[in-house]
């Protein structure tokens, strides 16, 4: 057992952790819950809440290079908190972890970073917005009065690899469940739940053989609780897709005693239908070797409600993040009653 | 049924089989302790390097010494992968301890390991964690640590802004980790140097565990020597039992079956035993062991030991590899005996002209490789493949060095018993010479390494006295108190003279930079080995630095040449000054070139010469305000160093008086075996009238004389040892060379234990003959011999 591994432990299975107690404001150790009805607000809310255990920002970027091949990219800012509070100095109880990830159809690079709040080498602020991590950051390029999140720059490192993508929004936010309020089990755990699935991408990566100039789609996800996963739930599937019609489709199912689906259908204007459990069903079609593991990668989604029946594939099998907290991720293509692509990202296997 | 009829010899010759028992065990128990003692030893400089980073993590030095924490967010922002470390001497308890602090999110995973599975919550919230040897020095404190075997003895490791706060360095940290790529260009003020790794401080301390390793080969061997005298006899005075056994229809394959597992048995026995024993002197040394390296190399070493099977088995296979050595003979000789071979105890290994010119031609082969090892080898390995070629030759001599000399207290001899008396030892030395050869080797190594020490000594003290001139030493709490000492002292003592360092890697050696302010203490009492003239002033005029000896004979620099200081370049080297007891590389240069070159180094001690040192050490007390613990007066400086300087020897004195008690069994074990055989010989003296009395006086004279004659031998031998320490292994162990002393009191004195450790042994065959009076003897004519 490593410190980091601890760290992560913490990040990304609070369910150990944390005994919700929804609807009181907060649980046992003073860190603010989820309330329905409690509208989000901007810029505030594209900002850190350190009173929640846990927070993301997390962008997918589905892109074409100039060589004609596909390739996809990862930016992920984790927010963890030992004490629902900010302190000065070391003494600071957040705790920041950074992923990044770059797919190529041959390879998969990863990397991540750890940092302490309280002393300036990670953070994220809403007002202008920036959030970042050593050298990687995510920072808005929006011009005054625009929201902060209609055009952003990321960029990351790691040993192999690099990137830096510029994003411009080409519709608005959207708030998945009850206008951002997101349910995670059938017991009620929950989570704030937004995201802005419509940007174009232009940028660069750099690859071992060199830089390559790529275009294409991106999606960012924001996401802060105290309590997301029940107990029993050991992993989750979860897909961002963006349909050729310009329709976008987030669904997931979170794996556990019972399986618990949800979903957001969100029309080419930006108009969200959240999509209960039970709507949406998830099919693994195929298996792959991946890291010495079986893992689903291709899968069949289907909303009988609305005729949808998507295939997915991976541009690449290996998309493995092998890192202290491993999982899977990485760009699919989409075929079926409707074509398009979108990202992956599978936990627990 | 062969192995019992072969084992109640065993029943019958109870002395005999403890001899076999208690060689082997002997052998075992001093092989394995020392390998037990090493193996403890490395383990914690591995536990040492991997906590202060990784597969030798580079480090980031300010050329300040210690830099903004701003300095760490601002290389990490840039893509930097480096991880912030503050280090510092506090006082917990009554204990000074290193505090460690570090940041467990960007640290190299080796120093996370440390955290294993630890509480990542409670250490950020103030938690620490130390060696339980450490918590039992400290006792109950404020800060409380956890125990984790992984951090070294003497260090607290703590998160980073507990070490601040608790060394008063907020937003300061001391240094830098690089866990990734070295950035290029390096950043301004800026230095990469490796830190210290297992590795270095392995490489330091190898001497020491070489040493050891050494002296624990040396007593495997005499301990081998007892097991092979007691089986070579057993054999021979069980050939009569072989013969019927053989009559009776054992076949040979079998009877030496039964012979080989008797062996094994003994071994097995014996290893257990040994391994037991071995391990109790292991845990009986460690404390002085983990002392001397401490004391010697800084190494953090545990001071109790932990039981590894591995070693265990190591054990017990040399036991086994020991049995066969001693025994192979024996099981050799009797696969080759004709069934119906005379049941007559013949003189084993009785000596011939010939095999005494192979053991000269020997001697003089394994001589002249030394010669050529002394004047081609190089390095550690070749010093000690040195000695012990110089060593093996002696022993080959001891024989017919002694034959000679036998001879001619032979010629000079008149009165009839007297000639027999020369002419019977001579005839005894071929059965007597494996024992006599271990005496001479434990002798000639007490001699070697006593002078080497005793030589070291008087040259340490001396120089200690050159050294500590300065009445007392105060180490101030920071630089702030630092400087506040020097206002408050100026006015009230003869001279403050500060003492400020900064790390540097020297012609490639870790090591450091230090200052050093122009006044008359140094220039009438610095000690220096080599000089250019007018050294002094040169180096107050900023025209070079001095070097202490380790750097000058590891980097063959010499005043003259040259050598790169750290933002410096090359600087002339004026001196060379001996530094005993450290291990780094040194260089000196004055305070003030120091100052511009290393601006806000902060003062780490102060030297003060005053008259009244008790009045002065009141000031600082009750006018100052100091603690008293920051206050070395000379007298305790000098009674630490010399203190520490007696631990590091202790052990080398325990290994040889256990070398020399085993050679005394050997001994011992030789002449209970001949005491047998040589009633043959001694039958007719007393037929013709000598009494038993007077025999038993003869047999106790012989062990004397020849114990003599072993000592004037291993006298050169001793001193050669001695030459070969002082000037090869030490040059390159420890980079200084010391002058060889003669100390003729400790010859005596060990003189005087060899005979009475040869009087001891030859006591009771004596006093057996004397006590049997007549009748053994008589036997020996009624048995027809």
């Amino acid at each position: 057992m490593n410190v980091k591994v601890l760290i992560a432990a913490l990040l990304l299975a609070p369910a150990a952790l944390a005994q919700g107690f929804a609807g009181l404001g907060t649980d046992a150790d003073g860190f603010a819950v989820p309330e329905q009805g409690r509208a989000l607000q901007f810029p505030r809310d594209h900002g850190p809440h350190p009173d929640y255990r846990i927070e993301w920002w997390y962008l997918t970027a589905t892109l074409q290079g100039e060589d004609g091949r596909d390739y996809g990219a990862q930016w992920t800012l984790f927010r963890s908190a030992l004490a629902p509070e900010e302190r000065d100095g070391w003494d600071s109880p957040q705790v920041w972890m950074g992923h990044a990830g770059l797919t190529t159809p041959g390879r998969h690079f990863s990397a991540e970073r750890f940092a302490r709040g309280g002393i300036g080498q990670a953070g994220a602020q809403a007002n202008p917005f920036t959030a970042w991590i050593d050298d990687w950051h995510m920072t808005s390029t929006a011009p005054d009065g625009a929201d902060a999140y209609s055009a952003l720059q990321i960029a990351a490192t790691g040993p192999e690899f690099g990137y830096d993508l510029r994003m411009q929004a080409q519709g608005p936010l959207v708030r998945h469940g009850d206008d951002g309020y997101s349910v995670k089990s059938a017991a009620g755990q929950a989570s704030y739940y937004y995201s802005q699935p419509f940007y174009t991408v232009e940028g660069t990566l750099d690859l071992p053989d060199g830089p390559v100039k790529v275009t294409g789609q991106a999606w960012l996800d924001r996401e802060w609780s105290s309590q997301p996963l029940a107990s029993d739930q050991t992993g989750w599937d979860w897909f961002s897709i963006v349909l050729e019609d310009g329709h976008r489709l987030m669904g997931f199912q979170l794996r556990g005693d019972q399986t618990f689906t949800a979903g957001t259908w969100i029309t080419p204007d930006g108009d969200a239908t959240a999509l209960p459990d039970g709507a949406l069903s998830f099919a693994p079609q195929g298996t792959a070797r991946v890291a010495g593991r079986d893992v689903p990668v291709r899968w069949r989604i289907d909303w009988p409600e609305q005729g949808l029946a998507l295939r997915t594939e991976p541009v690449n099998p290996q998309a493995w993040m092998d890192l202290t907290v491993s999982y899977w991720e990485g760009p699919i293509t989409v075929t079926g009653s409707h074509q398009g692509r979108g990202y992956l990202e599978m936990t627990g296997y | 049924m062969t192995l019992s009829a072969l084992l109640s010899h065993w029943m019958r010759n109870k002395v005999q089989l403890a001899m076999v028992l208690v060689g082997l065990t002997l052998a075992t128990a001093l092989w394995s302790g020392v390998q037990a003692l090493n193996a403890q030893a490395r383990g914690a400089y591995a536990t040492a390097a991997a906590l202060v980073s990784e597969d030798g993590a580079p480090r980031l030095d300010s050329a300040t010494g210690q830099m903004p924490q701003a300095r760490f967010i601002e290389l990490r922002r840039a893509g930097v992968l480096v991880s912030p470390v503050v280090e510092g001497r506090v006082t917990l308890g009554d204990t000074r301890v290193t505090l460690l602090g570090i940041d467990p999110l960007t640290a190299p995973p080796g120093t996370a390991a440390a955290l294993a599975d630890g509480d990542l919550q409670g250490f950020l919230s103030g938690a620490g964690y130390a060696h339980p040897e450490t918590l039992e020095r400290i006792g109950a404190t404020d800060m409380s640590p956890a125990p984790s075997q992984a951090v070294p003895v003497g260090t607290v490791l703590v998160d980073i802004g507990t070490a601040q706060n608790a060394l008063g360095m907020t937003g300061q940290i001391s240094h830098l980790l690089l866990t990734g790529p070295a950035p290029r260009p390096m950043p301004d003020g800026l230095r990469l140097s490796q830190p210290e790794t297992g590795a270095e401080l392995a490489g330091l301390t190898d001497s020491f565990h070489l040493n050891l390793t050494a002296f624990g080969a040396l007593a495997f061997a005499v301990g081998l020597f007892i097991v092979h005298s007691a089986v070579g006899l057993a054999f021979e005075q069980r050939r009569g039992l072989f013969r019927t056994l053989r009559s009776l229809g054992v076949s040979l394959r079998s009877l030496t079956l039964a012979l080989a597992v008797e062996l094994a048995l003994f071994a097995l026995l014996a290893g257990l035993a040994g391994l037991a024993l071995g391990y109790v002197m292991a845990a009986a040394l460690l404390p002085d062991v983990a002392a001397t390296l401490r004391g010697l190399y800084g190494a953090p070493v545990p001071g109790s030991l932990q039981f590894s099977p591995v070693w265990a088995l190591a054990g017990l296979a040399m036991a086994f590899a020991g049995a066969g050595l001693a025994g192979g003979q024996a099981l050799w000789r009797l696969w080759h005996m004709p069934v119906l071979a005379p049941a007559q105890p013949r003189a084993w290994a009785m000596a011939s002209g010939r095999a005494m010119r192979w053991q000269m031609l020997g001697a003089g082969l394994l001589a002249a490789l030394a010669v050529a090892l002394g004047l081609f080898g190089s390095g550690l390995f070749a010093g000690f493949a040195l000695l012990a070629a110089a060593l093996l030759a002696a022993a080959l001599l001891t024989r017919p060095v002694l034959a000679l000399g036998l001879a001619l207290a032979a010629k000079a001899a008149r009165a009839p018993v007297l000639q027999w008396f020369w002419a019977d030892s001579r005839q005894n030395l071929p059965r007597l010479s494996l024992a006599l050869m271990a005496l001479m080797l434990a002798l000639a190594a007490n001699i070697g390494v006593g002078t080497m020490v005793a030589s070291f000594r008087a040259t340490f003290i001396d120089w200690l006295d050159q050294r500590l001139v300065a009445e007392m030493t105060i180490t101030p709490r920071d630089a702030a108190q630092a400087v506040a000492l020097e206002d408050f002292l100026a006015p009230r003592v003869q001279a403050v003279l500060p003492l400020r360092q900064v790390d540097a890697t020297l012609a490639g050696q870790p090591g450091a930079v230090f200052a050093m302010r122009d006044h008359a203490t140094f220039r009438d009492n610095w000690p220096l080995i080599a000089q250019v003239p007018g050294v002094w002033d040169g180096l107050a005029a900023e025209q070079g630095a001095l070097i202490n000896e380790q750097l000058a004979r590891r980097a063959d620099l010499w005043p003259g040449d040259s050598v790169a200081l750290p933002g410096a370049g090359e600087v002339a080297i004026l001196g060379v000054y001996p530094d005993y007891g450290n291990p780094l590389a040194q260089a000196i240069v004055t305070e003030g070139w120091f100052d511009s070159l290393y601006p806000g180094t902060p003062t780490r001690q102060l030297a003060i010469r005053t008259d009244d040192p008790a009045a002065t050490r009141a000031a600082l007390l009750d006018e100052f305000g100091l603690s008293a613990q920051a206050i070395t007066d000379q007298a305790q400086a000098k009674a630490l160093s010399l203190a520490i300087f007696e631990r590091t020897f202790l052990i080398t004195g325990a290994l040889n008086v256990l070398t020399l008690s085993v050679a005394a069994l050997a001994l011992f074990a030789t002449l209970v075996t001949l005491s047998g055989l040589r009633l043959v010989q001694l039958a007719p003296l007393w037929a013709m009238g000598l009494t038993v009395r007077h025999l038993a006086g003869l047999e106790l004279a012989r062990a004397l004389v020849l114990a003599g004659l072993t000592m004037l031998l291993a006298l050169p031998v001793g001193l050669m040892l001695a030459q070969v320490l002082l000037a090869v292994i030490n040059v390159q162990a420890f980079g200084w060379r010391l002058p060889l002393q003669i100390f003729p009191a400790d010859w005596a004195r060990l003189a005087l234990w060899a005979g009475l450790a040869m009087l001891a042994a030859s006591a009771w065959p004596a006093w057996r003959l004397w006590r049997g009076g007549g009748g053994p003897l008589l036997r020996v004519f009624a048995n027809e011999r």
